[in-house]
This record gives structure tokens, sequence and C-alpha cells, in this order.
């Protein structure tokens, strides 16, 4: 493994800069208005649920549900946290629960 | 200083996962070959986890600078999702509204979709000790990783799904707050339908657009479940 310092300073930049585009992007196209359009004010109220739960699908997007253990980590983990979040809604100990449950599972009865 | 224990305690649930995951990578690219200044340079300047971890891979890969462009586009793309909301908040903040348009990651995102602000809270200074927060605390802990990981890192695997199990609890939080479930319902098919057609690596943009799409074209039946609610805050 060689490594070229020059080249990886510009793939740090290059990554660096592109990163921040996409971040920046709604902002050129929205935020020189001084009246923002009203889809786009919609937009920013109701997208958000959507958004979260496409979140959720890209944080589990790497099970394997072909070999065992089938991602049944990831899924019971979730349910746990639901299941804690609907009954007692307190984000603290459902995330605690959801967390200690799988880090449980995968050295024990389901490792990945 | 009230403000900024609010701003802490609204990013408790979420210090696990920046610090295991920067530490991880700072351990990652360290393993490379390069020194300290790098996972400190590349917690500051990219500040997003998963792109980092993938630049490291591809820095000793030799692919060309272009396709790393593009692939970092592509990576980071949720990103112009996010800030569609935001607009007309950070576009407020003054010198401020630069680095809100920059920090903005997966967790404080979420954070700022799911926060309460109390009565007589400045807002604008609570989102901001939020973003500084997290970057501050994001830097630190590649910059650890890459300094000390392996004496640091005992055996916390599973602990990056932390991050997730906040994201579900956002989930379920706006499931009460919305009045129509068309929105969460049809990310969550988008989503699923793409990931099945496409793939683990493709489905988050075509998932995200289609979202877009028919909110666009549900607007008048989504507004009125949501009762006619206002936009302005």
């Amino acid at each position: 493994m060689t490594i070229e310092l020059g080249f990886s300073t510009l793939i740090l930049i290059v990554v660096a800069s592109i990163t921040g585009l996409t971040r920046a992007i709604p902002y050129f196209l929205f935020g020189g208005k001084k009246e923002l359009p009203k889809t786009v004010h919609y937009l920013g109220t109701v997208l958000p649920a959507s958004i979260m739960i496409i979140l959720v699908v890209y944080c589990l997007r790497n099970i394997n549900f072909t070999t065992f253990p089938f991602g049944m980590g990831e899924l019971l983990s979730v349910g746990i946290v639901i299941a804690a979040q609907v009954t007692k809604k307190n984000a603290f100990l459902s995330i605690f629960l959801g967390t200690a449950c799988y880090m449980i599972l995968i050295r024990t009865v389901l490792p990945i | 200083m009230k403000t900024f224990g609010f701003a802490v305690k609204q990013i408790i649930p979420l210090i696990f996962s920046y610090v295991f995951v920067g530490i991880a990578f700072g351990i990652l690219i360290h393993e490379a070959g390069y020194s300290v200044l790098w996972a400190f340079l590349s917690g500051a300047f990219i500040y997003a986890g998963s792109m980092q971890i993938v630049m490291v891979s591809l820095m000793t890969s030799g692919v060309p600078l272009i396709m790393i462009g593009i692939m970092t586009f592509f990576i980071n793309a949720r990103h112009i999702f996010y800030g569609i909301g935001f607009v007309a908040k950070f576009s407020k903040m003054g010198w401020k509204y630069p680095y809100m348009v920059l920090t903005l990651t997966d967790e404080t995102y979420s954070v700022f979709c799911s926060i309460k602000y109390p009565e007589n809270m400045d807002e604008e200074k609570v989102d901001f000790y939020i973003a500084l927060i997290c970057h501050v605390l994001w830097i630190i802990s590649c910059t650890i990783g890459a300094l000390a990981g392996e004496m640091l890192f005992f055996d916390m695997k599973g602990i990056e799904f932390s991050a997730t199990a906040f994201f579900v609890v956002v989930c379920v939080n706006q499931y009460y707050q919305f009045d129509s479930h068309i929105p969460v319902i049809t990310g969550f098919v988008s989503a699923i339908v793409f990931y099945f057609l496409l793939g683990s690596d493709y489905f988050i943009l075509p998932a995200l657009s289609v979202s877009l799409i028919i909110h666009t074209i549900m607007k008048e039946r989504i507004d009125i479940q949501m009762g006619g609610m206002n936009y302005d805050n």
C-alpha cells in the first residue's frame, strides 16, 4: 500500500467540497429569495416524516436476509425501540433498551 | 448557560454513536497509514461518517478523482432533501448561516426535526449550540481514534445501533405528531420497494425523490388531513 500524499490531499478536498455542496444545494436553490415558495414551505413541513423512515431503512440496509440470522437482531431491536417508545414515551429509555438488546443479541444467540 | 445545557440534553442519545463511529474512522485512517492530522481534517471538513469511511478505501484504491467526486455526490445527495425544511430558519441566522448549512448531518437533522423548544429560549442559539457541539464531538472522536484508538477500543460492536434507535424514536414521535400518515407510509413503502428493486446501495435517492413527488401531487389531500396547518414555524 503506497500513500501519495498529494493525491490524498486532492481526494480529501474533493470529498469535503462535494459533501459541502450536497448540503448547500437547497440553499442555493431557495435561499436567495425573500419569500419562500409555498410548496417548499409545505414540503419542509411534511417531508421529514418520510425522510426519517427512509433514514431508518438506510441504517438497516446492510442486513443480509439470505443467511442466518436474517437480520433478526436488528428487526427485534427496532421492535423493542418502537414498543418502548409507544408505551413509555421516554426517548432515552427506548434507545438504551434497543441498543442494549442489539449488543447482547449479536454477542449471544444471533451473531453477525 | 441554560440554553447550552438544553442543547446538550438534546444530543445525549447520539453521543455514543458519534464517539464510537468517529473513533472507528480514526482507527481506520490511521491503519491505512495516515497521520492524526488527516483524521482531524477529515472530521472537521467532511463531517460525514459513512463518507469518511468510504474515503479511506478510496484513498488507497487508485480510483480516479472524477469518480470519487461523483461517488461522493451520490452517497451524500440525501443531504439535499434535509436542507429543504431549514432554508427559512437558517437563512436568518447571519454569520452562523453557512455553518448551520455545512454541518447538517443525519443526526443533527433528526434532532432538529424532533426538538421541542421551551418558551423564552433563543431557538437560534439552541440550534447553533447543537450544531457546534456535535461537530466538535465528531472532530475529537476522529482524532482520538487515530491517536489512541487501539488502546481505547474495547469491544463496543453494535453501539452504532443507538443512532438507528434514535431515528426510530423520532419516527414514532412524528407518527403521533402528524395528523396525516401519508408522509410516513409513502416514505416507508418507497424505501422498501426501491430497496428490493435496486438493492442496498442505490435505493435511497429514488425513495427520497419519489416521496417528494408524491407529496407534491397529494398536497391538497395531506393539507386537509393536517387540518390546514400553517407552515410558518
